[in-house]
């Protein structure tokens, strides 16, 4: 039996991350092999919400890099003529001569984010970050309390207001990471272990070795998400990729009754804060399938699976608050997952100096859906010798010092 | 150290939670009885309804003198203050809480208001749920589970239906079609896809002749209980068709008709053998599964579909013993002996003093010889091989979220599921009400993937409300509602 192949790029992960890496780099031309210990989606991906959020990105390149990642998943969900450019719509049927995109397929929900401020001061802070956005390129529209309830007719009363995001978007992410996947037309291998990184004697990279055998190629993409530390450590460099825990409760299905996805204006706080005790602020969305899911908690407890009873009752209490009938819905489960998370917040995409040939596109914490389209344009475009649209210092994987390495 | 007398949370008043109960109160612990029905007894003895006036419950049973010793052990438990028994308490998670525990449940068949008891000990006894593998037509009107029949039959003394088709594999459909019959319903069939038969004869194989004839010379009872069964058969003229399968059920708004195939060796219908039954009933059943909900969501390591106890029924989380149907598939009389050995074991510990395994040397007994015999009967009630395949991709094999067995077949062959979250992820299947426990050993059956047990650690839906209120105080310690002996 043999076990050598050769193609032109292996991915070592098959979450979202991974499947959108497969989708451009295919279009860019390449031949990939998607590569998973798991099944797809076995990870993070399968532990999400799939938020496509601009929302709750301080202006920055997080921010650059999800408004990039929105376009490009318009451009992938939405049925269109080849030189159609309007924005996405929704409907049931495709129209005469339209491509289907996959918006069906992986549940595209366009529907915007809400975010809301409790007090007067929060709400100033809100709007002084939606100044900021909105010189960034994201759409905000400022929201007065009696605004709210139209926007958003259950929701608790005596809030003193929110904004707006319209670019906030939903994908359901097994769906998606499925269907790019399929899409991709690349060889996905699942149930595989990577167990080392080849290297030549001139140290460049020169493919994987798996359980079943080495896989040769001149470039390898580090898409291992919380487990990208151990795939940069199986090349021999550092990343300093950690978990940071996250409960989902998801209530029984239920008419439309949250339009958006609505938050807490605490929440960009909490999502830029360096703190491993636990934090909860509410976040709380309708789906297509009709259960509300409620986020969001954050704990940095390693990969702790085991089940929290107090974090749950937390994140129940914030929901409740922001949506009193919720009182009365049941939670049908709870899960967790694990962000994979970088100590800046910041996720790596991008060659790396320290082993030519190895790309990383990990670390994205929770915002890894939604960030998926954009990392894999870029990384198709450095596989390919372009520049990126995108300047990529800011995401260097080697930007940590050695000693931060775990 | 306090001279506070140490409760035990016992969550099941089946067999192995009554007789752990039991145990632990003449040992000077406290017990706190949780149980989600209206009286004690469980599935097994499931008792009528009060109210219903049954003049002769026991005629619905066998081994009616075991439950009046557990029905009286207990009134004397409860009357003396060592047992408080809280029945209609749906029980949705068990906490761990500094050392101690905190059993959460939803009072009453509403399941809004929440209670909870503190305790120093658990045992989980939850007993088993049911194992149905879809087929066309599973979902009409008039088919019903085999254990859902028996309950009706128990609790309600009421028939399901008038012309019966008891169908699938397992043991239970013995009593299920005589109790049946002997109610007053017409068995049109008890078609079963195994061959039990084989039990006996395999045990004269050479090579099995030493495990199997142990396994079985050491039951003469449960020979016996079969040679009972299968003069009741008999008596009631019920058609036994030995390596069948309903193949699909047949009506237009209910069930009118049946039709049952021949299995071959690979478990396919045999061309040509198909024959239709007139019937407006079909229970059917493949077998029950362990409910391991509680005991994952402590942590507990499971042992495949069971939890995974010691000796003693310990599991391997401090403080917790595991007893019955929720460590592995072994009926009550398994489920009376492992429930008396963790009773023993935890009253013992929670007093701190090292329990003497001879003071059980009985029980234990029993539990290696049922174990065995369960082993072997399960090998002989084997899965038809291939089974799934004969699913069409029109049926629905996940009936909350009305999941095809096509759009699982797709998941696996073009999507990449390769394990049975995924596949949930990717159909949804076995995220509607019933969280899988409906589903999962169908789903996984046609995915052609392991059934690995779903990790529920809210295992009942519970109203956020409940989640975001702080806990109520301690129920354990409030005057027993009592029960009627």
């Amino acid at each position: 039996m043999t076990n050598q192949s050769s193609c032109d790029v292996v991915v070592v992960g098959a979450g979202m991350i991974g499947a959108a890496c497969a989708l451009y780099a295919v279009r860019a031309g390449l031949d990939v092999v998607v590569v998973d210990r798991g099944p797809v989606a076995g990870g993070t991906t399968g532990a999400g919400e799939g938020n496509l959020l601009v929302s709750d990105k301080e202006p920055g390149p997080e921010l650059e890099l999800a408004l990039l990642s929105c376009r490009l998943w318009r451009g992938i969900t939405e049925d269109r003529r080849p030189d159609d450019h309007r924005p996405p719509t929704r409907g049931n049927g495709l129209g005469p001569g339209l491509t289907p995109g996959l918006g069906r397929a992986v549940e595209y929900e366009p529907k915007g984010g809400l975010v809301v401020a409790s007090t007067p001061g929060a709400l100033t802070a809100l709007t002084e970050l939606a100044v900021g956005q909105r010189a960034a390129g994201v759409e905000t529209v400022a929201v007065d309390a009696n605004q709210l309830r139209e926007l958003e007719p259950y929701l608790a009363p005596g809030l003193a207001g929110g904004v707006l995001y319209p670019q906030d978007a939903q994908v359901m992410p097994t769906l998606a990471a499925a269907h790019l996947l399929r899409a991709s037309g690349a060889r996905v291998e699942t149930g595989r272990t990577v167990t080392g990184v080849l290297r030549g004697p001139d140290g460049a990279v020169r493919g994987v070795r798996t359980d079943r055998g080495d896989l040769l190629a001149p470039s390898v993409v580090n898409a291992a998400g919380t487990w990208g530390a151990e795939v940069a450590a199986l090349a021999g460099v550092s990343l300093p990729v950690l978990p940071r825990r996250g409960f989902v409760v998801v209530t029984e299905p239920l008419p439309r009754r949250v339009r958006h996805k609505v938050y807490s204006a605490d929440y960009v706080a909490d999502v830029a804060s360096d703190s491993a005790t636990l934090q909860t602020s509410p976040v709380v969305e309708g789906t297509a399938a009709g259960p509300v899911l409620i986020g969001a908690s954050r704990e940095r407890v390693g990969f702790d699976r085991s089940f929290s009873l107090p974090v749950v009752r937390a994140l129940a209490a914030g929901a409740t608050r922001l949506f009193p009938f919720l009182e009365h819905v049941r939670a049908m489960r709870a899960y967790v997952g694990f962000r994979p998370y970088l100590p800046d917040h910041l996720p790596a995409i991008g060659p790396d100096p320290r082993a030519p040939g190895l790309f990383h596109a990990c670390g994205h914490e929770g915002a890894g859906i939604g960030l998926a389209t954009g990392t894999g344009h870029l990384i198709a475009q450095t596989l390919t010798g372009r520049t990126p649209d995108l300047d990529l210092t800011p995401f260097r994987p080697d930007r940590f010092a050695e000693e931060a390495a775990p | 150290m306090t001279e506070r007398r140490q409760v035990l949370a016992v969550i099941g008043a089946g067999p192995a939670g009554l007789a752990a109960a039991l145990a632990a109160a003449a040992r000077g612990v406290r017990v706190v009885l949780v149980d989600s029905a209206a009286e004690p007894g469980g599935q097994f003895y499931r008792q009528p309804a009060p109210g219903l006036g049954a003049r002769r419950p026991q005629a619905l049973h066998h081994q009616w003198r075991t439950w009046e010793r557990l029905r009286d052990g207990l009134a004397t438990h409860l009357a003396a203050g060592r047992v408080s028994c809280l029945s209609d308490h749906h029980v949705w998670c068990v906490e761990r809480d500094s050392g101690r525990f905190a059993v959460h449940a939803l009072l009453g068949p509403e399941q809004r208001e929440p209670a909870s008891v503190r305790a120093d000990g658990v045992v989980l006894a939850t007993g088993g749920y049911e194992k149905v593998w879809p087929f066309p037509g599973w979902t009409l009107p008039g088919v019903i589970t085999a254990g859902g029949a028996q309950a009706m039959l128990k609790g309600g003394l009421t028939l399901p239906g008038r012309t019966v088709v008891v169908a699938g594999t397992g043991p239970l459909l013995l009593p299920v079609a005589t109790g049946l019959a002997a109610a007053g319903a017409r068995v049109a069939a008890l078609v079963e896809s195994a061959d039990p038969t084989t039990l006996v004869r395999r045990s004269a194989h050479p090579r099995n002749a030493v495990r199997g004839a142990r396994a079985l010379a050491a039951h003469p009872g449960k020979l016996a209980e079969a040679g009972g069964y299968a003069a009741q058969l008999l008596w009631h003229r019920i058609p036994v068709l030995r390596r069948r399968a309903v193949v699909e059920a047949h009506g237009r708004d209910r069930l009118e008709s049946v039709t049952v195939a021949v299995l071959g060796p690979d478990g396919r219908p045999v061309p040509g053998t198909a024959q239709r039954l007139d019937c407006d009933t079909l229970a059917v059943g493949h077998g029950l599964l362990p409910h391991t909900d509680l005991a994952d969501g402590l942590g507990c390591r499971l042992d495949g579909a069971g939890v995974h106890v010691d000796d003693e029924q310990r599991t391997d989380v401090p403080g917790v013993w595991a007893a019955g149907e929720a460590t592995g598939i072994g009926g009550a009389a398994l489920s009376l002996a492992e429930g008396h050995i963790a009773g023993r074991s935890a009253a013992a510990r929670l007093n701190g003093t090292a329990p003497d395994p001879r003071s059980w040397a009985p029980a234990a007994r029993s539990r290696t010889r049922l174990r065995a015999f369960f082993a072997e009967l399960d090998r002989a009630y084997a899965a038809p091989v291939r089974w799934a395949e004969n699913v069409p991709d029109a049926t629905v094999v996940c009936r909350c979220e009305e999941v095809t067995a096509g759009a699982v077949r797709e998941a696996v062959g073009s999507l990449g599921a390769g394990d049975l979250r995924t596949v949930k992820l990717l159909t949804r299947a076995g995220m509607g009400w019933c969280q899988g426990r409906m589903c999962e050993p169908g789903v996984a059956g046609v995915a052609g993937c392991d059934l690995t047990p779903g990790r529920r650690p809210l295992a009942r839906p519970v109203p956020l409300g409940v989640l975001a209120a702080p806990p109520p105080p301690d129920a354990g310690t409030s005057p027993c509602p009592g029960t009627s002996p």
